[in-house]
């Protein structure tokens, strides 16, 4: 078996069991109330580190560069109430013309 | 036709094009770094996780050991054990039908059924999933055919495009949780330089450990 395809049945088969494993066991039944309180809060604090990574991440370094740019352009478009495609629109332009640039 | 489902194809549609051609640019990658036209596609069903297989991918490129390839990515979608355990008292059906469900799940699909409250949507998560599988599965198989013919998705600006959309599903849960948002992102940025990738997302779900202290403080 090649490298490659070792990776994907061992990458794959983890993933969906990493994916799984709660709604197998825990599936249908409500959690309980205190930890409910801490799941509602899971959303931001992932979404935020998400944000942070996805703009300021580089493998294990953290960079600026033009993507900077169109997160702030979607942070404008946002605050001025633009719906999300146009906000995506907005981004990948601002950053796709901050890197013709140069930046 | 399920409302909520109906409500999940329309909040999906702008992540479906950025989706598929991150799609096109995993299926070039992985291309490159010699795994082949076929073993690309079926990661991006069995594994539809994108962050975790473009690591596999550039590690096996850099010639750096299927062990090597397998801890980054598995590391990478370990969020999805906290990410699972927060939707699974929301998937119905039995044991089959919540193992397939769970495998929709991707940040994307995660953050658009959210409710905001703790609650998630069974049906936009599944009209999502449905949507974004085929968008990552199809620019997959078009970037392992038509490999370097394509423009590079980070000309177009494509790369911003997911931290962009990231916002917009975060400031409509933001209120009354910017401890933890605000956490989330501090512990990802302080520990990208000093740990593996993966760990900072992982740890930045303990953030919400500490938003529920701050909690009773950002609410009034």
């Amino acid at each position: 078996m090649s490298a490659a395809w070792a990776v994907v049945i061992v990458v794959g088969l983890a993933t969906m069991s990493m994916k799984a494993v709660g709604p197998v066991l825990l599936g249908g039944r409500p959690l309980p109330v205190r930890l409910t309180r801490v799941v509602a809060l899971a959303g931001p604090a992932l979404l935020a580190a998400l944000v942070a990574i996805n703009t300021f991440g580089s493998g294990r370094e953290l960079v600026l560069d033009a993507r900077v740019v169109g997160v702030a352009a979607a942070a404008i478009a946002l605050w001025r109430r633009a719906p999300l495609l146009l906000v995506v629109a907005i981004a990948a332009a601002a950053t796709a013309a901050a890197r013709a640039v140069g930046a | 036709m399920d409302r909520t489902f109906r409500d999940g194809l329309r909040a999906v549609a702008p992540f479906a094009v950025a989706v598929a051609a991150f799609g096109v640019s995993f299926g070039v990658l992985a291309r490159a770094a010699g795994m082949g036209s076929v073993a690309p596609v079926v990661m991006s069903i069995t594994t539809f996780g994108g962050s975790a297989q473009f690591a596999a991918a550039a590690i096996l490129g850099e010639g750096g050991g299927v062990a090597a390839a397998v801890a980054a990515a598995v590391l990478l979608n370990s969020r999805y054990v906290p990410i699972g355990v927060t939707v699974a008292p929301w998937l119905p059906g039995g044991v089959v039908s919540r193992f397939l469900r769970a495998h929709l799940v991707v940040d994307e699909t995660w953050a658009l059924a959210a409710e905001g409250d703790g609650r998630y949507d069974p049906g936009v998560l599944l009209a999502a999933g449905l949507t974004l599988l085929p968008a990552w599965v199809g620019g997959t198989l078009a970037g392992v055919l038509l490999g370097d013919v394509l423009p590079d998705p980070e000309t177009l600006g494509l790369d911003a495009a997911f931290p962009a959309l990231f916002l917009g599903l975060l400031l409509p849960q933001v209120r009354g949780k910017r401890v933890a948002a605000v956490a989330g992102a501090a512990i990802a940025l302080v520990l990208t330089p000093v740990t593996p990738v993966g760990v900072p997302i992982v740890a930045a779900a303990a953030a919400t450990l500490l938003g529920l202290l701050g909690l009773r403080e950002d609410a009034r």
